[in-house]
């Protein structure tokens, strides 16, 4: 059986509760354990720890999905001490998969372009799961170009299972908003950093992750289309789709060593929705790290830089 | 190499660049149109451009056909044809796919890219090649697609793309995803050097290739009836729920709303090519 939900936590809990029961009944009984229980305390930290330094693939997908995880309003809540949201794409609607806006970090003016995910079902329907219609890919172009006109500093997060697949998405240019999207980001005169925080889910993902420098939490992972859809479509089996995670080389590790990705975020043990202040702080660490260097860098540059990663992307051979 | 599968040749001149020493002898002299339900011989569709001559149907045209269809005669000179793919993620199965898509294509890899010549007019132009892994882009798709733009930005020429694909190749995993940045930033430089790009979408062209360069043309051309589209018809359906609308995601439905500039047939495709590079005078700004 393919495993749906990541239920180590809920493991652990039950482990610790035994512990504690443990701990009561030998206080009754007038035994003194404390010195083994404490033992066994810190051996089940240790083996928490080990545990998520060797999460699968496919574990770190669920995590990167968990519910819980936290959002692009957290993070922008958390981020700036002031936020404006801009919506609409002033040609046919507003498209709440996608949130995006003007904010304040540190000082530095952003604009902050995201996918957007509910955290109850209310949420996520209002929300489609963070599945954007080409109304969201056009806002996220119109903004851009703002962004652009103001020399003003981009932003994004990602975190979306992809494009929304429907008969109005198509209707009205699912594919041809996408691709101004990731066309417009290529050549944006202003500095863009872009962080995968939960699910990159294929090309519906990318188009918000062309960037200047490309991050990834570590449980995140980033992929050319779910493991469900490479499994069903080239195995014919759903099940195999733990093996199809591991294969299609998707973690933050492996997108880290094939280029693709130029820093890891360290994450809190036990996953980003376990400790939000944590994941928050490490966030900030790394755009204060990244982000005064390429907006520092001459515009000319960054753009050369920006087409040779790009470029630079692939591997193949050459024989006549 | 193109081993070319046509077996009549009365509408265009034999390529001298093409290799026909092992054109594969077609076992199956005719077969159904898939529209009309007509038996049509594969020597009628020869002569009509691989098109149904009761109901119009465009049938599946190899890349070397298509090549032979638009340009002037004996003008594609190929370049990039050794790049091949290599298995970058080790990915179960991935080279016996490759060998299989090589057999059963004649082709090294999904695209042939080549400078070549229209009613006289120098024009760089790749060709996808949907026999071939269903012409999904992998790393060599990109990096022909990006080199076949960056040519014609050395030349200052027009680009001509025929597009077919399944999507963004998931066996090479992120690095297929990326191609489609990759491309789309080739274009934005095509854009800046002021050179025309145009595109002709044929049955299929999805996914991760019609949400980059597909869609990024300067005219965008579809042959009739081609499945265009990003999402596909199958996992639309699973999604919603629903039956689709009738020629959803066709061209004709593609034109209705709003997505493309034109529709054109086998037969009118070099004229209007033709006439396109005319009022762009070859392509090139001022
Ligand atoms: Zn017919």
């Amino acid at each position: 059986m393919v495993k749906r939900q990541f239920d180590y936590e809920q493991k652990l809990k039950d482990l610790k509760a035994k512990l504690e029961e443990l701990n009561d009944l030998s206080k009754n009984m007038q035994f003194d354990l404390s010195s083994e229980i404490e033992i066994l305390e810190h051996k089940i930290q240790e083996d928490r720890e080990l545990r998520y330094q060797n999460l699968v693939p496919w574990e770190k997908v669920l995590l990167s999905r968990h519910p819980e995880r936290p959002g692009a309003v957290d993070y922008i809540a958390a981020l700036c001490d002031e936020w404006i949201e801009l919506q609409g794409d002033r040609c046919f609607g507003e498209d709440a998969a996608m949130i995006a806006g003007i904010g304040s970090f540190e000082g530095q003016a952003l604009t902050i372009l995201s996918y957007r995910k509910g955290k109850n079902t209310k949420e996520n329907l209002q929300y489609n799961f963070g599945m954007p219609h080409p109304e969201g890919y056009r806002k996220i172009q119109r903004l851009l170009r703002q962004a652009e006109k103001f020399n003003r500093p981009v932003l994004t997060f990602i975190d979306t299972p992809g494009a929304y697949p429907g008969i109005g998405a198509e209707e009205r240019g699912q594919a041809w908003a996408i691709s101004q999207v990731l066309m417009t980001m290529a050549g944006l005169r202003v500095p863009v950093l872009a962080i995968v925080t939960g699910e990159g889910g294929s090309g519906g993902a990318l188009a918000l992750a062309v960037s200047d420098r490309l991050l990834m939490l570590a449980n995140a992972v980033f992929a050319v289309a779910s493991p469900e859809a490479c499994a069903s479509i080239l195995w014919k089996d759903l099940e195999r789709v733990e093996e199809m995670a591991q294969a299609m080389k998707i973690t933050a590790q492996d997108l880290y060593e094939l280029g693709i990705v130029d820093e890891i975020i360290a994450e809190p043990v036990g996953g980003a929705h376990l400790d939000y202040e944590a994941t928050i702080a490490s966030i900030k660490d790394a755009i204060r790290k990244h982000l005064p260097v390429i907006v520092g860098c001459d515009r000319d540059e960054l753009l050369a830089r920006r087409y040779e990663k790009l470029r630079s992307i692939g591997k193949f051979k050459t024989d006549e | 190499m193109i081993k070319n599968t046509f077996t009549r040749k009365k509408f265009f001149a034999i390529n001298p660049n093409m290799d026909h020493s092992q054109t594969p002898i077609k076992p199956n002299l005719s077969s159904t149109c898939p529209s009309c339900s007509a038996r049509v011989s594969e020597e009628t569709l020869a002569e009509n451009y691989r098109v149904c001559a009761k109901c119009k149907h465009h049938f599946t045209m190899s890349a070397g056909q298509r090549i032979e269809l638009i340009v002037d005669s004996g003008s594609f000179q190929e370049f990039n044809g050794g790049l091949a793919s290599i298995n970058i993620l080790d990915f179960p199965g991935y080279e016996e796919k490759l060998e299989k898509a090589e057999q059963k294509s004649g082709l090294r890899e999904a695209i042939i890219t080549g400078y070549a010549s229209i009613g006289g007019y120098d024009i760089v132009l790749a060709v996808m090649e949907s026999d071939f892994m269903m012409a999904s882009m992998g790393s060599v798709v990109g990096e022909k697609v990006s080199r076949a733009i960056e040519r014609a930005i050395e030349r200052r020429c027009p680009v001509i793309i025929c597009t077919s694909s399944g999507g963004a190749r998931m066996q090479e995993g992120m690095i297929a995803l990326m191609q489609m940045a990759k491309t789309s930033a080739a274009v934005n430089k095509l854009n800046e050097a002021g050179l025309l790009y145009i595109a002709i979408l044929t049955n299929p062209t999805t996914g991760g290739v019609s949400a980059s360069f597909a869609s990024l043309a300067d005219i965008i051309i579809a042959e009739p009836g081609a499945l265009v589209g990003f999402a596909g018809p199958r996992v639309i359906k699973q999604t919603i729920g629903q039956q689709l609308p009738e020629k959803f995601q066709r061209s004709e439905f593609l034109l209705e709303h709003g997505m493309i500039d034109i529709i054109v047939e086998r037969s009118q495709i070099r004229e209007k090519l033709t006439c396109l590079l005319s009022l762009h005078k070859g392509g090139c700004r001022g």
